[in-house]
């Protein structure tokens, strides 16, 4: 039994160590592929633009629930006015950046995974060494770039979304007054609650990119690899985002 | 031009080559042959410097291959085209990109020079009018064609084919096989093909090498082998499906395996 728990252990450091030294050649490997902006820009729009409404329709349902859970839970206490700040604050600090970064696992991680594990597959990743052109610059750099850039913009998108849903619920069908819902908003939430939903989507940003490329790259060049690469990729960044989610919250808090 | 001596290669236990020699000449087509897994696209793996020898050297141009620092090892891989089995065609790009894709990597051409470029190696495969066809419209021979032009947009001095003949029909075959002799004889350069097409090979080879179980078996012009009274040569030359090369996988007794049913 702690036999097969050291070799569990084991692997995992193994991985996380396969992983490290990954992401220090990919980190080398932005600064020239940031002279590319073309093959970035592509990026953005596969990774984050594709994701765009599922970010979306996700972020107004998420709204809603928060506009109605949170106006029966105020609402018990003569405090219905506060709807706008609760909603503003659940969302911006935490359930906007974990919510996309869960969502952008399944959607774009998966993508990104098994598109590169396709091309080593193929053999398009070998060609490109081949023809002298470093694969890591060329096609793994600038997917993790686009994933990076693009997940804080899902995440403002989500948490717009996600307000005009609470909005949508509290005010329009529960009564709340419009100017409270919003000033109340405008007055409480400070820079220190924005920044605290900034960093976090960068760090999960960051975090999914890095294993969604990572897997893809490392994947074996069978059919039945690529699927494996695929479902490790959400495995990890979903279990991931939770875990640094409680580390970065304790740390703003 | 190429040059490999004495080289020792294993994947793990599997020993691939104990002590392969061979070389390639300069503006030659040399055939490299043999059984499927025989280590053929190892060898080329090895050429290319995409693996290392655990002993014995390779050199190409001179310059022992093991020794080279990375930065090298590009330098030498921009004067070389390679031709893979399937044409390994970047998918997200057409094939017009997918030729330019070198030039656009290595050179500061302008527009139109990479475009004329393009356009004659394009139409040199015969493929000029496919230029804007993404590469899963294309069928298997005339990927493979385009992945030509593009082992040869950069104007390498060394081509090597790994398997170019595989699953094509007879005519896309045949127009491979022109392409690359063809392309030795207008373009000057040195070609390394490796392929288990006997018959196909030995119309274009200049030389060519059998390799079996790690080594050189045979080697020489391809009719110099065609009438070798070597068992391996005669074997793999005539297709014979036992001999040297056992049919069987190695197992245990069949009868026995039969009788005391255990598992396999």
């Amino acid at each position: 039994m702690s036999g097969a728990r050291s070799g569990v252990l084991s692997r995992g450091l193994q991985r996380l160590g396969a992983t490290s030294l990954f992401a220090l050649r990919l980190l080398t490997a932005c600064g020239p592929a940031l002279a590319r902006p073309g093959l970035i820009v592509d990026q953005i729009y596969n990774a984050g633009g594709r994701s765009l409404i599922i970010i979306m329709l996700s972020g107004v349902s998420t709204g809603a629930v928060l506009g109605l859970q949170g106006y029966n839970l105020l609402a018990r206490f003569g405090s219905a006015s506060a709807l706008g700040i609760a909603a503003a604050l659940s969302l911006i600090r935490e359930l906007g950046p974990v919510l996309t970064a869960l969502l952008f696992a399944g959607r774009a991680g998966t993508a990104l995974t098994s598109e590169i594990g396709l091309m080593r597959a193929t053999d398009q990743l070998t060609a490109m060494e081949m023809m002298a052109v470093d694969p890591l610059r060329y096609v793994a750099a600038p997917r993790f770039l686009g994933g990076l850039i693009a997940m804080p913009l899902l995440t403002a998108v989500f948490n717009i979304a996600g307000l005009y849903g609470a909005q949508l619920i509290g005010v329009q069908m529960m009564g709340v007054d419009a100017g409270t819902y919003w000033s109340q908003m405008q007055g409480s939430l400070d820079l220190r609650d924005v920044n605290e939903g900034i960093v976090k989507s960068l760090v999960f940003g960051f975090v999914v990119s890095l294993i969604a490329v990572y897997e893809g790259y490392h994947s074996d060049a069978t059919a039945e690899g690529v699927g494996l690469a695929t479902t490790r990729t959400v495995v990890a960044s979903s279990v991931l985002t939770l875990l640094l989610d409680y580390m970065l919250t304790a740390a703003f808090l | 031009m190429v040059d490999a001596r004495d080289v020792h290669y294993s994947i793990g236990d599997r020993k691939i080559f104990e002590g392969l020699n061979l070389s390639a000449r300069r503006g030659r087509i040399t055939a490299v042959m043999g059984p499927s897994g025989t280590g053929k696209t190892t060898l080329l793996r090895l050429i290319t410097a995409a693996a290392y020898p655990d002993s014995g050297r390779i050199t190409v141009w001179g310059r022992d291959v093991g020794s080279l620092r990375s930065r090298e090892v590009f330098a030498m891989r921009r004067r070389l085209g390679m031709l893979f089995q399937n044409g390994a065609l970047l998918t997200d790009i057409d094939v017009f990109e997918n030729v330019a894709f070198p030039l656009r990597e290595h050179t500061k051409l302008t527009e139109r020079l990479i475009r004329d470029i393009v356009l004659t190696k394009l139409h040199a495969v015969g493929l000029r009018g496919a230029a804007s066809l993404m590469p899963a419209e294309l069928s298997g021979g005339m990927a493979r064609r385009v992945a030509l032009a593009r082992a040869i947009v950069m104007d390498p001095e060394l081509l090597i084919y790994d398997e170019p003949f595989v699953g094509l029909d007879p005519i896309a075959l045949g127009v491979i096989l022109r392409l690359i002799q063809k392309m030795n004889e207008a373009l000057g350069l040195t070609s390394i093909v490796v392929s288990h097409d006997v018959h196909e090979l030995a119309t274009i080879a200049h030389d060519s090498y059998l390799i079996s179980e790690g080594r050189v078996v045979a080697s020489g012009t391809p009719q110099e082998l065609g009438g070798s009274d070597s068992p391996i040569v005669r074997q793999f030359m005539s297709g014979s499906p036992d001999g040297p090369v056992p049919f069987h996988y190695p197992a245990p007794d069949y009868e026995r395996q039969l009788l005391d049913g255990t598992q396999a």
